[in-house]
């Protein structure tokens, strides 16, 4: 896999970890943002995956992974098992979004959330001048076949924080092939975030 | 047809022989000193100079040391000949394979139909009750006469599982990693209940006579019985339905309570067969240390694993309802907490409990990376082979 095939989502979060760190990726997928921290970061990584053919792949990768899903292999660990825990384009698909981010919390000290940004302007186009629900390059689905359960925006995610007093140690807004600056909740397909419960 | 042949041969190990291995004593569990003990045990592939690539694969309930190959002037390849030879899972161009029949068996080792040097009869039922533990202690004495300190991994599934179980528990420091497939840290009343109406048909058969039964007929029906009620077990509803459906066989002389339905027929097949080559008292020892085990010995799986640097590989399959899925989840479970290195797959076959057997290639890929990556110690850090 070559520095230039790597997915700048991937490549955020691995500038977000530190060298040699522990690290659960929770909906781990094939596991290439597993691989990439170990050969960038030297991590020690776990991943949890629910698809079959995915954790297939994962151990073709040599990758430690568990077959289940997040809900109930989260809550199996104990407190502070990792130093990160990871969400990337998972958590709008978890049924209890705020009862698994407590638990990430819980089990990682610090935890990265990474998740498509409903309110970017393509999508309120979409919505406002052809009167559909969006279909854009972060958010691709159909709406009869999208497997995410919760739409969120990047100002929502801010929101919740808030809320529920975790902290926001990072954020990290992307486009397509680029980091966004400059109203982020408007111009950014996805958000990526670092929090704990730490300051 | 040339061709076929070839191809079969290419993956085969080819002709194999059954080794055997004797020790003066074993201390069992119980505290009893028992012996002498032989093992049967066959092996595969080569050891190489650091003696760093052995695999021990240890067998299920009706197994034995024959897992591959072919015996001369025989035609049945080994019990998991599937997963054994040169570009399997279980690569023996890369692996040294052992498999030796457990303590308690009847395929070489020595067990209750085994001859008592002080009485110079079969033991029967002075065969002394053994555990799990029991067997894997004598393996373990095996490995050593090899002349093996660290085995790569130790493999099974079923109650294979549970001896896999208990190698991680007992010597952790003399394995890399472990696999345990389709297996339980302590069987679930329900599994005890099937072995115990197992039991119970080889004792009420008249020819049993309190395991005495050497010099006479055996307790054939008993154990066939037993053997059909494990065949049901090991089956699951969809493989039955796929297998035989209501399908009729056509008989020639009909009587009221013939064996109808083919599968009537499969399991008086199979019952019939198996008390050709199995002994029923081994039957009863065996399942008995089924029962009895419990790989943390009463505490916590997880306590017992702190610390351990073997890596782990559980695998289950969503049809077996004899040793269901959320049985291996526990053993995960207890990796978990303990921060073992483990990966979980629940292999999603319609085969049941059998399917560990059957289910060659999902199986196969998992355990050919993940003993690539336990060999070369490869933390994906690089390529395999570097």
């Amino acid at each position: 896999m070559g520095r230039k095939d790597i997915q700048l989502d991937h490549k955020v979060i691995s500038e977000l970890i530190k060298a040699q760190s522990t690290v659960l990726d929770l909906g781990c997928g094939a596991g290439d943002l597993l691989y990439l921290l170990i050969k960038e970061k030297k991590a020690r990584v776990q991943g949890i995956e629910i698809d079959e053919q995915a954790i297939y792949k994962c151990v073709a990768k040599g990758l430690n992974v568990f077959h289940g899903d997040i809900d109930s292999g989260l809550a199996e660990f104990s407190d502070k098992s990792f130093d990160y825990v990871v969400l990337n384009q998972s958590m709008q698909q978890i049924l209890h979004v705020d009862k698994v981010l407590v638990d990430a919390l819980r089990v990682g000290k610090k935890v990265i959330v990474g998740f498509p940004n409903f309110a970017h302007y393509k999508s309120r186009l979409q919505m406002f001048f052809q009167g559909k629900a969006p279909v854009t390059e972060a958010l691709p689905y159909q709406w009869y076949e999208t497997p995410n359960l919760h739409f969120l925006s990047i100002f929502d995610f801010k929101k919740y924080c808030r809320t529920k007093k975790i902290n926001i140690q990072r954020s990290v807004c992307i486009g397509k092939n680029h980091k966004i600056l400059f109203l982020p909740n408007l111009f950014a397909q996805v958000g990526i975030f670092l929090i704990s419960r730490e300051d | 047809m040339n061709k076929e042949k070839k191809i079969i041969k290419n993956d085969s190990v080819g002709l194999v022989k059954t080794q055997e291995f004797t020790f003066e004593s074993l201390k069992l569990q119980s505290g009893e000193k028992f012996g002498p003990v032989t093992l049967a045990y066959e092996t595969y592939g080569f050891l190489n100079p650091e003696k760093t690539n052995a695999i021990l694969i240890v067998h299920a309930l009706s197994g034995d040391a024959h897992a591959a190959g072919v015996h001369e002037n025989q035609n049945n390849p080994g019990w998991w000949n599937a997963f054994i030879g040169p570009g399997k899972a279980f690569d023996t161009e890369k692996y040294f394979i052992i498999c030796s029949n457990i303590l308690g068996g009847c395929k070489g080792s020595t067990g209750p139909a085994s001859i008592n040097p002080r009485t110079a009869k079969p033991y029967a039922l002075d065969f002394p009750l053994i555990s799990i533990n029991d067997i894997v202690n004598a393996q373990k004495r095996l490995i050593q006469h090899l002349g093996i300190e660290k085995l790569l991994s130790v493999v099974g599934g079923s109650m294979g599982g549970q001896q896999v179980l208990s190698w991680l528990v007992n010597y952790p420091n003399n394995l890399r990693s472990a696999v345990p497939i389709a297996t339980t840290i302590k069987n679930s009343p329900q599994q005890i209940a099937f072995n115990e109406v197992g039991r119970q048909s080889i004792m009420a058969d008249a020819h049993w006579k309190s395991g005495n039964y050497y010099e006479g007929p055996s307790p054939s029906r008993g154990l066939a019985v037993a053997r059909m009620i494990g065949h049901i077990t090991y089956m699951s509803d969809k493989s039955m339905a796929e297998k035989f459906g209501r399908t009729k066989k056509v008989v020639a002389e009909p009587f009221k309570f013939t064996a109808d339905f083919e599968v009537e027929g499969y399991l008086r097949y199979c019952g019939d067969n198996f008390v050709k080559r199995f002994d029923a008292n081994s039957y009863l020892y065996i399942t008995k240390a089924m029962d009895n085990f419990d790989a943390s010995g009463g505490r916590p799986l997880q306590k017992v694993l702190q610390g351990i640097l073997a890596k782990v590989l559980v695998i289950s399959f969503k049809s077996d309802w004899l040793y269901p899925a959320y049985q291996s989840k526990e053993i995960v479970k207890a990796c978990k907490l303990a921060g073992v290195q483990t990966t979980y797959c629940e292999i999603d076959s319609t085969y049941g409990h059998d399917a560990f057997l059957l289910e060659v290639e999902e199986e196969s890929h998992l355990i050919r990376h993940f003993l690539k990556k336990v060999f070369y110690a490869y933390e994906v850090t690089g390529d395999y082979g570097a």
